[in-house]
C-alpha cells in the first residue's frame, strides 16, 4: 500500500531578487513498511523534502499524498492535527521536553490524541521497555545519554501510532554505539512491526541499513536503489 | 491539562532565579499597593472620624430657613418633641442641642470673627469629644459667670491664657447688638486647627441670658456606629416634618467626595503597580519563550495545536502571578495587621497633618473587597501580560524553530 506519494514536488525559496530552487519536481512513492534513507550531500534539498512531506514546509509546486490524503488541501489546524495522527517524528537534536520524565514524554503526544491516561501510561512503558529503556520511566532527558534520549525520542514518534516515521538525521549526534543500539531497534521495529521508516542522513551507518536509498542532489532525485 | 499545568509549573522553575525576581518583583508590587490602599484607607477614615467627632456628629438638623443665611431667628421648632424622638429611636445613641451665633471675640490686643456655639455641657459630652480635647483647664468646670473654651490657635492668635478676659459681640434675634464678657475656662486643641481658631463653645445658658430667647439652631446627633446613619436618617426624615436633616456627608461633603475621591486614586495607584509588572512578566516570558523556540516548535510539529500552546504560555504567565499575588497580599495583610495595632507615627510632619485633620499616628485599615479586586486585577493584567509572549510563540515555524540550536 502506497503510504507516501509526492508529484511534482517543488520547493523555492525567493533570497531576495535571488530565487533559490530547493526541491525541483520530485516525484516519489513510497510503500507500506519500507526502510528507505534520502540521503544526499548538506543543501542537496534533502530537509526540506522532509518537511514538506511532513506538512511542516509550505509546498511552492505539486502535491504531497499521505495514505491518499492530499496534505495541501488541509488549513493549519486540520494539518496539525494530521501530524498528530498520522506521522512519527525523530529530530537530529531528540527534542524531548526537559521537565517531564521518559515515560511522560512519550505519553504527552498521547494526551494531545486525548487518549486516556490509562492506556498513556500502558503505552508508554511498553514502548520504553520496547526501546530497552524499562528502567528509566522517571529519569529527566538531562539523566539521559545522547543514544537513550534518541530512544525516547523514537518511542515517542510510535506512541501515536503514526503511519510512518520521519527521521530526520537521527544519528548524527550520536556515538557509534549509540548509533548502532538504535539503528538495529528501528530495523527490528520495521522487520517485525511493519514500521515505514523514511530517513535523511548522509550517515553510512544508516545507509547500510536501509533498504531503499533515494540519492538528491540539487533538489532532484538523481538515483533511486534498492541494495 | 494537568500535564500541561505539570509543564507549565515546571517550565517557571527551570530557571528559577529568574522566576524568583520576576515573583519578587509582584509581591513587592502587590504589597506596597496593599499597603498604600489601607495608609491612605486609615487616613482618611480617622479623618472622617476626627471630624465627626468632633464636630460634625452623624446627623444635624437645623430650620429650614436657617442655614440660607444664618439668620438666628430661626431656631428649631419644638425642641422638646425632638428630645422625645431621639430618645425614643433605638440606634440614636446621643444628641445635643446647639444655639449658634456668629460674632467677634475680642481680647485686649486683638479681634476675630468666630461661631459661637452654645452647649448643654452634659449633652455635649456624650456626642464631641469637645472635652478629651482640652489642653489646658476643665470643661466649664469654675464656679466663675460665663465661662469660654476657645482653641488654642485662637488663645495664641488673641494672646489669652486660662481666666483671661474676652468679649464676644453679636447680633441677637432682633439684630440688636449683644456683648458680653466671658473668661476663659478652657483651651482645646482638635485635629483642625482651621476648626479650633474659628469656634468657641460657651453654655446655651449664658447665651440664652445674653440674647433672652431659649431657642436652639442646631441639633446633633450621634448614632451607634457610622453604618446605622442611613436608616436613622430615614426615620427621621418621616418624624421631623418642616425641619432640615443632614448626615454628616451632606454637613461635610468634603469628607464624602475626599472618600469618593481616594477611591479612584487608589484604584489608578493600583493600575500603575500592575502595569509596572506587566512589563517585567512580559520580558520574563518572552525571554522564556526565546529560549525555548526549538522545543515549543517541536510540541508544533509533532502536533500540539496553536490553543494548546496558547495555554501553556498563558499558565507559565499565571503561574508567576499566582505565586507572587497571594504572597504579596498576605503580606500585605501581616503587616496591616501589625501597623493597624501599633499605628504609624508620623509627628516628625504633625503641624501638617492637623492642619488638614489628621492625626500624628495613622492606622492602616483595608476592606476586604480590596483584596479580592486586587486579585481580579492580577489576573487580568497576567492574561494581559501572556498575550504578547504567546503570540510570539504562536509566530514561530516548526521548520525554523527546530533549526534553532
Amino acid at each position: 500500500m502506497e503510504i507516501i506519494k509526492t508529484t511534482g514536488l517543488t520547493k523555492t525559496y525567493r533570497n531576495n531578487e535571488l530565487e533559490v530552487h530547493a526541491v525541483k519536481q520530485v516525484n516519489l512513492s513510497i510503500e507500506e513498511g519500507e526502510f528507505t534513507a534520502i540521503v544526499g550531500p548538506s543543501g542537496s534539498g534533502k530537509t526540506t523534502l522532509f518537511n514538506m512531506i511532513g506538512g511542516l514546509d509550505d509546498i511552492t509546486a505539486g502535491t504531497v499524498e499521505i495514505a491518499g490524503t492530499n496534505i495541501s488541501s488541509l488549513n493549519e489546524n486540520e494539518l496539525i492535527d494530521f501530524r498528530l495522527k498520522q506521522i512519527g517524528f525523530v529530530f537530529q537534536a531528540y527534542n524531548l521536553i526537559p521537565v517531564l520524565t521518559a515515560k511522560e514524554n512519550v505519553a504527552f503526544i498521547m494526551l494531545l490524541q486525548g487518549i486516556s491516561e490509562e492506556e498513556r501510561m500502558q503505552r508508554s512503558e511498553a514502548l520504553l521497555k520496547q526501546v530497552g529503556l524499562g528502567d528509566k520511566f522517571d529519569s529527566r532527558p538531562n539523566q539521559l545519554s545522547g543514544g537513550q534520549q534518541q530512544r525516547v525520542a523514537v518511542a515517542r514518534a510510535l506512541a501515536s501510532k503514526p503511519r510512518f516515521i520521519l527521521a530526520d538525521e537521527p544519528t548524527a549526534n550520536l556515538d557509534s554505539q549509540s548509533t548502532s543500539t538504535l539503528l538495529d531497534l528501528m530495523a527490528e521495529m520495521n522487520e517485525k512491526e511493519n514500521i515505514t521508516f523514511l530517513f535523511s542522513t548522509h550517515d553510512q551507518r544508516v545507509i547500510d541499513k536501509a533498504k531503499r536509498i533515494i540519492t538528491i542532489e540539487d533538489g532532484k532525485i538523481i538515483k533511486d536503489e534498492r541494495p | 491539562m494537568m500535564t500541561t499545568v505539570k509543564i507549565a509549573w515546571r517550565n517557571i522553575w527551570r530557571t528559577p532565579m529568574r522566576s524568583l525576581i520576576v515573583i519578587s518583583s509582584i509581591v513587592l508590587g502587590i504589597w506596597a499597593g496593599i499597603f498604600v490602599i489601607a495608609f491612605c484607607y486609615g487616613l482618611n477614615s480617622q479623618r472622617t472620624m476626627n471630624r465627626i467627632e468632633s464636630a460634625v456628629s452623624h446627623i444635624q438638623i437645623h430650620h429650614p430657613e436657617y442655614e440660607k443665611d444664618f439668620d438666628s431667628k430661626f431656631t428649631i421648632e419644638n425642641p422638646i418633641t425632638l428630645e422625645k424622638t431621639f430618645e425614643a429611636d433605638p440606634e440614636i445613641k446621643s444628641y445635643a442641642l446647639r444655639s449658634l451665633q456668629l460674632g467677634m471675640i475680642s481680647s485686649p490686643i486683638k479681634s476675630n470673627g468666630v461661631q459661637i456655639i452654645g452647649v448643654n455641657k452634659a449633652q455635649e459630652k456624650e456626642v464631641t469629644n469637645l472635652y478629651k480635647n482640652l489642653t489646658k483647664g476643665s470643661y466649664f468646670e469654675t464656679k466663675r459667670k460665663n465661662p469660654i473654651l476657645i482653641g488654642e490657635v485662637l488663645a495664641k492668635k488673641l494672646n489669652v491664657r486660662l481666666r483671661s478676659k474676652v468679649v464676644l459681640t453679636f447680633q441677637d434675634n432682633e439684630n440688636n447688638i449683644i456683648s458680653g464678657a466671658f473668661r476663659v475656662c478652657g483651651i482645646f486643641k482638635t485635629q483642625f486647627s482651621k476648626y479650633d481658631e474659628g469656634n468657641v463653645f460657651i453654655q446655651n445658658s449664658d447665651l440664652h441670658r445674653l440674647i433672652q430667647s431659649e431657642g436652639y439652631h442646631q441639633a446633633a446627633v450621634l448614632c451607634y456606629s457610622i453604618e446605622q446613619v442611613e436608616s436613622v436618617l430615614s426615620r427621621l426624615e418621616n418624624q421631623l416634618k418642616g425641619a432640615t436633616i443632614k448626615d454628616w456627608k451632606k454637613v461635610a461633603p468634603e469628607l464624602a467626595y475626599a472618600d469618593e475621591v481616594m477611591e479612584t486614586w487608589l484604584f489608578l495607584i493600583m493600575i500603575i503597580i500592575m502595569l509596572t509588572l506587566i512589563f517585567g512578566i512580559i520580558n520574563t516570558m518572552l525571554m522564556a519563550v526565546f529560549e525555548r523556540r526549538k522545543e515549543l516548535g517541536m510540541l508544533m510539529a509533532i502536533g500540539m495545536n496553536k490553543s494548546k500552546v496558547f495555554t501553556l504560555i498563558l499558565m507559565e504567565t499565571l503561574f508567576l502571578s499566582l505565586v507572587g499575588a497571594p504572597t504579596g497580599m498576605l503580606l500585605g495583610a501581616l503587616t496591616i495587621q501589625l501597623t493597624s495595632e501599633t499605628g504609624i507615627d508620623l509627628s516628625i510632619v504633625g503641624d501638617g497633618l492637623q492642619s488638614v485633620g489628621l492625626s500624628n499616628i495613622i492606622y492602616p485599615i483595608i476592606e476586604p473587597k480590596f483584596y479580592f479586586l486586587t486579585g481580579v486585577l492580577v489576573f487580568l493584567f497576567t492574561l494581559i501580560a501572556a498575550i504578547y509572549p504567546s503570540k510570539k510563540a504562536l509566530r514561530l515555524k516548526p521548520t525554523e524553530a527546530i533549526r534553532t540550536i
